[in-house]
């Protein structure tokens, strides 16, 4: 039992991390494709476009973030 | 004929032999490298911008030409962008800061030294707890506590009634979650997580290297993994400025939000 238990800990904390990485990468993908788009419709409003990227990139990062530190949590149950 | 390298274990890569066991309690403070590492680090940013500061020059040369081009760099890329002329009094704060883990972050690629500092866990940390502290107090001394408090609590606005309220229940524990929790850990987390990765990819090139040089094998085959490990070192590189860059302008942001006026 304790081999199964550590099994399943490793395979989940490969798929936390890698399905965790699949919504945030889709997500910059798309915030980073129309910021760009809208720096070149607008440059003189480059500037402040590319803070508020950087804000959004911080808060969908921090969800693959989270299925980081999930991944090492379940490492440490093997 | 077998094409296989032993890469040596995670835990050995981020490890350092303890140089003086001293311990604080229940807290292990042992002198080790990577404190050493760090001292070093901290040293060096001292030592830069005391240089640059000595003899200041109406024309800067030399040392004086590069701190004043990373102030200037920090001022108008981050401060200026994000904060408007107000948050110039976090100028000296941010200044530090982006320097700090610019060293500690490109001691990954220096020879002889070949460790990033922040890829150990406690050190980001402690950056992102100086982040916490810093908005948070900064938020206080703009509004008063009761007034941030209010900041921090106040529900979405331009819902009246029923809705109001049921939305002021959902809202308001996802925020302080996420301004008191989640910005923290996510700021030690993104600078740990980039740093380790950077450490573990170079580390597994150059022993690559290292295996495929060895006589029996074919000494060609070394090319392609000495080609990419100077290419990710090149990338490593790019990387250490981006994530001291980055750091600096999300703690930069947490403080305007902090300081903001409340609409």
């Amino acid at each position: 039992m304790p081999e199964l238990k550590s099994l399943g800990a490793l395979i989940g904390a490969g798929l936390v991390y890698g399905i965790g990485a699949l919504g945030p990468g889709i997500g910059i993908g798309f915030l980073v494709g129309k910021s760009v788009e809208s720096m070149g419709r607008q440059p003189e409003a480059a500037g402040m476009i590319r803070t508020t990227m950087f804000i959004g990139i911080a808060f969908v990062e921090a969800l693959a973030l989270f299925g980081f530190v999930l991944s090492f949590i379940l490492q440490g149950q093997a | 004929m077998v094409l296989a390298f032993e890469v040596p274990p995670v835990e050995e890569m981020f490890s350092f032999k303890t140089l003086v066991p001293i311990r604080l309690g229940p807290v292990d403070a042992s002198l080790s490298g990577a404190v050493l590492l760090l001292f070093l680090a901290t040293f060096l940013v001292g030592l830069f911008f005391w240089a640059a500061a000595r003899r200041p020059a109406l024309v800067p040369k030399g040392v004086q030409n590069l701190a004043e081009a990373v102030v200037d760099f920090v001022r108008e890329g981050i401060v200026m962008e994000v904060m408007g002329p107000e948050g110039l009094r976090w100028l000296p704060l941010l200044v530090t800061m982006f320097a700090f883990i610019f060293v500690n972050n490109v001691f990954e690629v220096i020879p002889g030294i070949s460790f990033p500092v922040t890829s150990r866990m406690g050190h980001p940390a402690t950056l992102a707890f100086m982040s916490l502290f810093v908005f948070n107090v900064a938020g206080v001394q703009r509004h008063g506590l009761l007034g941030y408090l209010k900041h921090l609590l106040s529900p979405p606005p331009g819902l009246r009634g029923v809705m109001g309220v049921v939305v002021s229940v959902i809202f308001i524990p996802i925020e302080v979650i996420s301004t008191l929790l989640v910005r923290p850990l996510t700021l030690a987390v993104r600078l740990f997580a980039n740093m380790m990765a950077g450490h573990i990819i170079l580390t597994i090139f150059y022993v690559a290297t290292a295996a495929f040089l060895q006589p029996k094998l074919a000494g060609v085959l070394a090319v392609a993994p000495l080609g990419l490990a100077v290419a990710l070192t090149a990338f490593e590189i790019l990387v250490a400025a981006l994530q001291a860059y980055i750091f600096t302008i999300l703690t930069a942001v947490y403080i305007s939000l902090a300081v903001q006026a409340h609409h």
